[in-house]
């Protein structure tokens, strides 16, 4: 396949790959820094990897010494964590008050709790609906599976936004449901559902439910039919087999659903502020308006630490999951 | 294995949830009526009204420009690190990055709007960079959390993929950068064009995050849209949501179309070389 042929792209990028390392620095450069025992590829991973280090990782070391020290009336509205003192000496001064604060006032740690049960209930619901949801787009003839599948991810490319908006319409007192009710005459007054929890969950579960169809499809399509066959045939009821067999192979699909839907659920702002009630506390709103309309980022970043602190160990069964999940293919 | 009726039915229940909001908001676009959900006739006259607009026409090309340079970015950094995990082997600090690429798949949307914020703010004391806060901030936000998505698409098809080929060139003297561009990149394209998508939509859409690291002068559309939503319900919001809808829905079934063929191609391609070779 000299030079790629009639595929035009590719033939470009190895004439100019070429044309650069017989001319100009990038061969210097390199021959330099193989001798000091870089490779090409320690250089091209470089690039990501530092991008990540300096844009997330050094973000949260950010978020943890601004959690602790303490707000000043100044843009920006912290103090120093550091101050010369004299020539050689550095005063430190750590304020663990914001932590004291999140524990004294009852309306951080309600909050948080109230967040973790919506988030759990949430990924409840989906799950039921999720799994029949992959069940059968797996089972489905072939030729279905892509366009089903395609139709589970349409809302997800959609507007998350715009999606949320929706239900607004539908759940408002004079909005689709209501009117269908009343006009059926099944009730005189218009159920409220806008701004309750009820609203909160149905937002919750429909945003979120295409990321706990997406692993599960994965999961299911790789079952051995063979094996529900088998414990058919030897007597097993559908339902018993289901729970021995179908559950735990496709347990790796399961977790990974769950998590995708419970933690960026836990810190979800958007799906309270619209369709919650001004009681809905959820810790995402909490932090945004600590942040945006109490100007307090030394306590907004002690509430990103907290939550950090919560959703570690799911984030990390995340990722085994996820690994597990990569690893299989090969 | 056949379906059994109770799951049948449970799909099409799905479905039917997923997509009914969407249908009504669409039909109610066109309703005449400023009320929005008591249909007063039919008519085109939101659409007529959203094109007047001009706080939303520019929040929707300063989206777009926003949008199509992550993307552009995020593919970039994204099929790097994808490769590094997908093909380089166990090297130093592969853990690491494993770990900082898959987290801002998940991380809660409030706590990356923070922290970036709170980094760009302390890198303009230090550095003076960046100054103040506007596309260039919210570019660099969104390449974070996207790079990873990209990165998860390009791995898993990397994972898929027979590597004999890459080291069948490499044994012919290839180097690594040729191998890259002339056998690697062209059968990962479609995973890599999907990456290219995702990242844009993600960044069309993205709402929270770019509220913490936006600054005056550059608001999004998301911002816009999301603060005449905090006023209420309004028709014209269901015209530019449909507008929005049917464009995304005819790019990503034209995309599905063209990834099935080009997958078909391919493995035909392969199906035939295997069988020359034999």
């Amino acid at each position: 396949m000299q030079g790629g042929g009639p595929r035009g792209k590719p033939f470009l990028l190895g004439e100019l790959l070429a044309w650069i390392r017989a001319h100009g620095p990038w061969r210097w450069a390199s021959a330099e820094l193989s001798a000091r025992g870089y490779s090409g590829r320690t250089l091209v991973t470089a690039v990501p990897y530092l991008w990540l280090l300096l844009f997330f990782l050094v973000p949260f070391l950010i978020v943890l010494k601004i959690s602790v020290s303490e707000i000043r009336l100044a843009m920006p509205p912290y103090e120093p964590l550091f101050t010369w003192i004299s020539d050689n000496v550095v005063g430190l001064r750590i304020n663990f008050e914001n932590y004291a604060f999140l524990l004294k006032d009852s309306l951080y740690w309600k909050s948080f709790l109230n967040s973790i049960s919506t988030a759990a209930i949430s990924t409840v619901i989906c799950l039921l609906i999720g799994y029949p949801m992959a069940y059968g787009i797996a089972r489905s003839p072939a030729g279905w599976r892509n366009l089903l599948l395609l139709l589970v991810m349409l809302p997800f490319w959609t507007s998350f936004l715009l999606r949320v908006y929706a239900w607004i319409g539908i759940l408002k007192n004079n909005g689709v449901i209501n009117n269908v009710l009343m006009a059926l005459g099944i009730v005189d007054e218009p159920i409220v559902m806008l701004q309750t929890n009820f609203a909160m969950y149905i937002g919750i579960v429909y945003s979120y439910l295409p990321f706990m169809v997406l692993p599960l499809y994965t999961a299911v399509e790789k079952l051995d039919n063979s094996l529900l066959e088998a414990a058919a045939d030897l007597g097993c009821r559908p339902v018993k087999a289901f729970f021995r067999i179908t559950v735990p192979l496709t347990k790796a699909g399961i977790i990974a659903g769950c998590m995708l839907v419970f933690i960026p659920a836990v810190g979800e702002f958007v799906i309270p502020a619209l369709l919650g009630g001004p009681d809905a506390l959820m810790i995402g709103r909490v932090l945004w308006e600590e942040f945006f309309n109490n100007r307090d980022w030394p306590v907004a970043s002690a509430v990103a630490i907290v939550m950090l602190f919560v959703l570690v160990i799911p984030i990390m069964i995340y990722q085994r999951s996820q690994g597990q999940q990569l690893g299989a293919h090969r | 294995m056949k379906r059994s009726r109770f799951v049948t039915v449970m799909m099409v229940a799905g479905f039917l949830f997923l997509y009914l909001p969407i249908v009504l908001m669409i039909v109610f676009s066109f309703n005449e009526s400023r009320l929005v959900t008591v249909w007063g006739g039919f008519s085109t006259k939101w659409y007529g009204e959203l094109m007047r607009n001009e706080q939303v026409l520019g929040a929707a090309w300063l989206s777009f420009k926003i949008a199509a340079m992550n993307a552009t970015g995020a593919t970039i950094l994204g099929t790097i690190t994808g490769l590094a995990l997908a093909r380089f082997g166990r090297f130093r600090g592969r853990p690491l990055l494993t770990g900082l690429a898959t987290a801002p798949l998940v991380m809660p949307e409030v706590i990356t709007g923070l922290s970036l914020l709170l980094l760009f703010v302390a890198m303009e004391q230090l550095i003076g960079w960046p100054e103040g806060r506007g596309v260039t901030t919210i570019t660099i936000a969104h390449m974070t959390f996207s790079m990873a998505y990209v990165t998860v698409v390009v791995q898993s098809r990397l994972a898929t993929l027979d590597e004999s080929l890459e080291e069948a060139a490499m044994d012919l003297g290839a180097r690594p950068a040729k191998v890259f561009f002339l056998i690697t990149m062209p059968i990962i394209l479609p995973a890599i064009c999907a990456g290219w998508l995702l990242a844009f939509t993600l960044s069309w859409d993205d709402l929270v995050i770019t509220s913490f690291v936006t600054g005056p002068g550059s608001s999004t559309l998301p911002v816009v849209i999301f603060s005449k939503m905090r006023l209420g319900v309004s028709p014209d919001i269901n015209a530019l949501a449909t507008i929005l809808v049917l464009v995304v829905a005819t790019f990503t079934a034209l995309f599905g179309i063209w990834m099935q063929r080009q997958q078909k191609r391919r493995d035909l391609d392969m199906q035939r070389a295997i069988a020359t070779n034999e």
